[in-house]
């Protein structure tokens, strides 16, 4: 029995089993909801759908293998889940990254940023019925897909970057297709923002829907978006500031009550901050020339020395670490994964008691909780 | 290093010993008296945001090391065997990573685990999210954890035989997936 069914063992309810195929892309995770009419009582929530033993894979691979299993974990921005493994890596060995590498690093993931935010937005408007924004976006996301591919080979999950750089730089006509893709992501975010910001059915159905305090907020581990809503403001490249990210100029949106619309406003102002981060970086990147190297001094058979350590940066949905115990060998002893939406989904069930069957799915999307990350 | 002296002073006796890699400290505090600790270091230190919280085997990591210094004192044909087997340290370690909202500090907390007792104090109690990272370290591990509101497996499924990631599970796993048991306790166990 699980442990919300015990808690209201006593009262008249219905099960219904938000199971683990859903209509939309959430990914393979369960909520069983005990309703009473139509208020949720609480959800039972059962996940490890998609647990593949990523860590334990670590632990029989060398530390570049690992890479493209990185890719695996956030699978809609692949490529930051790939910058802070090899981050993490890096800060064990001392490696210190050149800046050519480290602006095409952040340009690959702030353009993965807005990739994420495009499927959340999308895929909660399909959630509440609205399915214009998911088009008018993903046709944006095709691009940024465009640009991996011509970097890369690979759309989606894109094995970017080596430990100690990148592996070649941003390709020659890069500075046209940024212009082409900010002129279409700033028409599609205006669209939506039309089309949903002032929408008297989006703010009813997201306007105090699930709201959160800060002070919960913080002690179920909330991290990214979803505390920022709540009006802590909180991030990593300010805070903790890593890479290059003290030399751009860009603002951090909070939100007031931590409920639906105020996450969905956060990653639409942070979509527009991206792309002002990827301007800044793009004429950082012009002036340094194509002499600047691309990869730090690094052996070819990676020992890093005994010890452990631990690096998070900002992923998209919130605080992503890795913590990497070497043992000397080439091959990682332990790797734990520090998922961002993991804290984030425990919190599921006090989020939605006391709402609406309908408020329990604008819920569940709004959270941003990919299984690739949660169940690893 | 300023952390590691106010650690040190607000720990006193229960700081028994430090680590530091690439700018990251680690303390180490006795498991019967971790709970006290982490309060004082949220209370007094303010680490009152628990990042992380996961488990570590390390007996491959010993038994690396207990080859190792074998492998030397065969060399040198020393022989000082007077007691044959050493007590290799507690097998497991429970890991918590802490975060200074205030200073951005990070600490990183760890507890040994021996493994004829495999029993830590739950968190729970301070920090609502250690909830399902401490039902990993279980499923993954073995840890119990007293005191945790609904200790079950969580990414395996619950009649699970195994621990997956101590380090004599293997990597292809034993087959236990072609002889599922599934065994519902009472009623039903979701229904």
């Amino acid at each position: 029995m699980g442990p919300v069914k015990q808690r209201i063992a006593n009262e008249d309810y219905v099960t219904i089993n938000v199971g683990p195929s859903h209509p939309a892309m959430h990914g393979t995770l369960r909520a069983i909801a005990y309703v009473s009419g139509e208020t949720v009582l609480g959800a039972d929530l059962e996940i490890g759908y998609l647990h593949r033993g990523v860590e334990k894979l670590g632990e029989n691979l060398s530390y570049h293998q690992f890479i493209p299993i990185t890719d695996r974990l956030n699978y809609c921005s692949a490529i930051a889940n790939n910058v802070a493994y090899e981050m993490a890596v890096e800060k064990l060995m001392g490696i210190e990254v050149p800046e050519r590498a480290q602006l095409i690093r952040i340009i690959m993931t702030e353009l993965s940023r807005i990739a994420d935010h495009i499927v959340l937005i999308g895929i909660l408007g399909v959630d509440l019925g609205a399915f214009t924004p998911f088009f008018y976006l993903f046709i944006q996301r095709e691009e940024i897909y465009e640009i991996f591919e011509w970097y890369n080979g690979a759309r989606l999950t894109n094995t970017f970057g080596r430990i100690g750089g990148v592996e070649a730089p941003l390709p020659d006509d890069f500075e046209e297709r940024w212009s082409e893709l900010k002129k279409g992501l700033d028409k599609a975010i205006d669209e939506t923002d039309k089309l949903l910001t002032h929408n008297r059915i989006w703010m009813d159905r997201t306007i105090g829907v699930t709201p959160i305090s800060v002070q919960d907020a913080l002690s179920w581990g909330f991290t990214g978006p979803c505390l920022r809503a709540c009006g802590l403001k909180r991030d990593l490249r300010k805070d903790e500031p890593y890479s290059l990210y003290p030399q751009f100029d860009f603002e951090i949106p909070t939100g007031k009550h931590g409920d639906v619309f105020d996450r969905y406003m956060i990653r639409m102002i942070e979509m527009r901050e991206s792309m002002k981060i990827i301007d800044q970086a793009f004429a950082m990147y012009k002036e340094l020339g194509s002499d600047a190297p691309l990869m730090a001094k690094v052996p070819k058979i990676i020992k890093p020395p005994e010890g452990e350590v631990y690096h998070a940066i900002e992923s998209p949905n919130g605080e992503l670490g890795f913590y990497i115990k070497s043992d000397g060998t080439d091959k990682p002893y332990r790797i734990k994964i520090r998922p961002p939406c993991y804290m984030i989904f425990q919190a599921f069930d006090e989020l939605i008691q006391g709402e609406m069957i309908s408020d329990l799915i604008a819920c569940l999307s709004s959270l941003n909780i990919i299984a690739g990350e949660l169940d690893r | 290093m300023a952390l590691k002296d106010s650690v040190s002073q607000v720990l006193g006796r229960d700081a028994l010993a430090f680590d530091e890699t690439a700018g990251c400290l680690f303390v180490e505090v006795p498991k019967k008296r971790l709970l006290t600790c982490l309060t004082l270091l949220r209370d007094e230190l303010g680490f009152d945001f628990l990042s992380d919280l996961f488990g570590v085997d390390n007996s491959a990591f010993y038994e690396k090391k207990m080859k190792k210094k074998k492998k030397k004192e065969d060399d040198t044909e020393e022989d000082s065997r007077s007691g044959q087997e050493e007590s290799l340290p507690p097998r497991f370690e429970v890991i918590y990573l802490l975060l200074n909202l205030e200073t951005n500090q990070r600490l990183q907390v760890r507890v040994r685990v021996p493994e004829n007792d495999l029993t830590v104090e739950t968190v729970t109690s301070l920090w609502k999210g250690a909830n399902w990272p401490e039902r990993e370290c279980f499923d993954m591990f073995g840890i119990r954890f007293k005191g945790h509101p609904y200790l079950k497996r969580l990414l395996m499924w619950d009649e699970f035989p195994a621990h997956p990631l101590r380090k004599d599970y293997p990597l292809e796993g034993k087959g236990e997936e072609r002889s599922l048991v599934y065994e519902p306790e009472g009623e039903g166990h979701w229904t």
